[in-house]
């Protein structure tokens, strides 16, 4: 149904974003939990949401500092998390890239899995949007999911300290690494660039530095597109999906 | 306990970095697009190295670096309903309740 203004265009936005606070609102509360547990403040804790909103690289980012890996490589490793948000921005561009600057400074701040997957959906489908229209839906996506993204972690800074010691926190961190990346598992190809990250992970954990993490990392990607080449000259298998086609989690 | 200097320097650094990342194309590149071979090794950033971070962390999860097989377990069902359901929260909700079980039965 095409949009008659910018703000029925924003609304629906908010409309189609309203269902990822489920996914957002959890994520958020553990880390505002999981921070508090690691010896941050309130104030920390806001901080690193705020600044950052990406919460597979803060988890990341908060496990290498507890393990007191070097400040280049937690930056390394978190940034390596977040590189797929180079892609988002990449698949927007023919979108947006011609929106102003300041708003495209805010599309780029409040760019994480679901604004893109929503947006690039739909700005894919309904050719007829115009800039601003397709602006104020992206923003729409944004707006709870934002507000419960700032809201659940301080929720999580605030009873952190409060929950009792006989809860198994320190395993929260990989449960809400693997829920995050199974679904992504959905080709061949990133079956094979996750166990070969897998093996290379487990075989290199005496690597000084913990620079066995980047090491895993570029040995999974290369395996993955290589994977990805070959199937591609094989007949009757599918190839891998669309660049950042794994847009379907919440902030993460 | 975490250094307050690296803290920050992690947020920012976190954060400007993250920008960064979200801002070059829509800002900088425009749409011109980007190298196939670099496309195909992005695509899969994200499941190489989070399962990466993730594998010493179960496997190396008892005491002095031993293997718990409560962990592994926890693990396992959390990776086999994500990939069954594709739902994040079905995953966390099956493997924290059987890390729940299990840590309760074997005390």
């Amino acid at each position: 149904m095409p949009f008659t203004t910018t703000k029925s265009a924003f609304w629906a936005g908010v409309r189609d974003g309203a269902p990822f606070i489920l996914v957002a609102g959890p994520f958020a509360l553990l880390f505002g939990v999981l921070a508090t547990e690691a010896g941050l403040n309130i104030f920390e804790v806001m901080s690193f949401s705020v600044v950052v909103i990406a919460g597979a690289a803060q988890f990341t980012a908060l496990q290498l500092m507890q393990d007191e890996a070097p400040t280049i490589i937690v930056l390394l490793s978190a940034l390596a998390v977040n590189l797929r948000v180079a892609m988002y921005s990449a698949a927007l561009t023919p979108y947006l890239g011609r929106a102003r600057l300041w708003q495209r400074v805010f599309v780029a701040y409040l760019l994480v899995d679901q604004s893109y997957a929503l947006s690039h959906a739909r700005f894919e489908s309904d050719a007829a949007m115009s800039v601003p229209q397709r602006v104020g839906y992206y923003f729409g996506t944004c707006l709870l999911v934002m507000i419960v993204w700032f809201g659940m972690s301080y929720v999580g800074a605030a009873i952190g300290t409060a929950l009792p010691v006989s809860i198994p926190l320190d395993f929260a961190l990989p449960i809400a690494f693997l829920s995050m990346v199974a679904p992504m598992m959905r080709t061949l190809p990133h079956l094979i660039a996750a166990t070969v990250a897998v093996v290379v992970a487990l075989l290199a954990v005496n690597v000084p530095y913990s620079l066995g993490l980047i090491l895993a990392g570029m040995a999974g990607m290369m395996a993955g597109a290589q994977a990805e080449l070959w199937l591609k000259t094989q007949p009757m298998i599918a190839p891998g999906d669309t660049p950042g086609d794994e847009g379907d989690g919440g902030v993460t | 306990m975490i250094d307050q200097i690296t803290l920050w320097i992690v947020i920012f650094g976190l954060g400007l970095g993250s920008f960064l990342l979200r801002f070059t194309f829509l800002g900088f590149v425009g749409d011109r697009p980007l190298p196939a071979w670099l496309v195909r090794h992005l695509r899969y950033t994200a499941v190489a190295i989070l399962p990466a971070l993730v594998a010493p962390l179960v496997v190396y999860s008892g005491e002095g670096g031993s293997t718990d097989p409560t962990r592994v377990a926890a693990a396992l069902v959390t990776l086999g309903a994500g990939m069954w359901t594709r739902n994040v929260l079905a995953a966390i909700g099956a493997g924290a309740l059987t890390l729940f079980a299990l840590v309760y039965l074997l005390g």
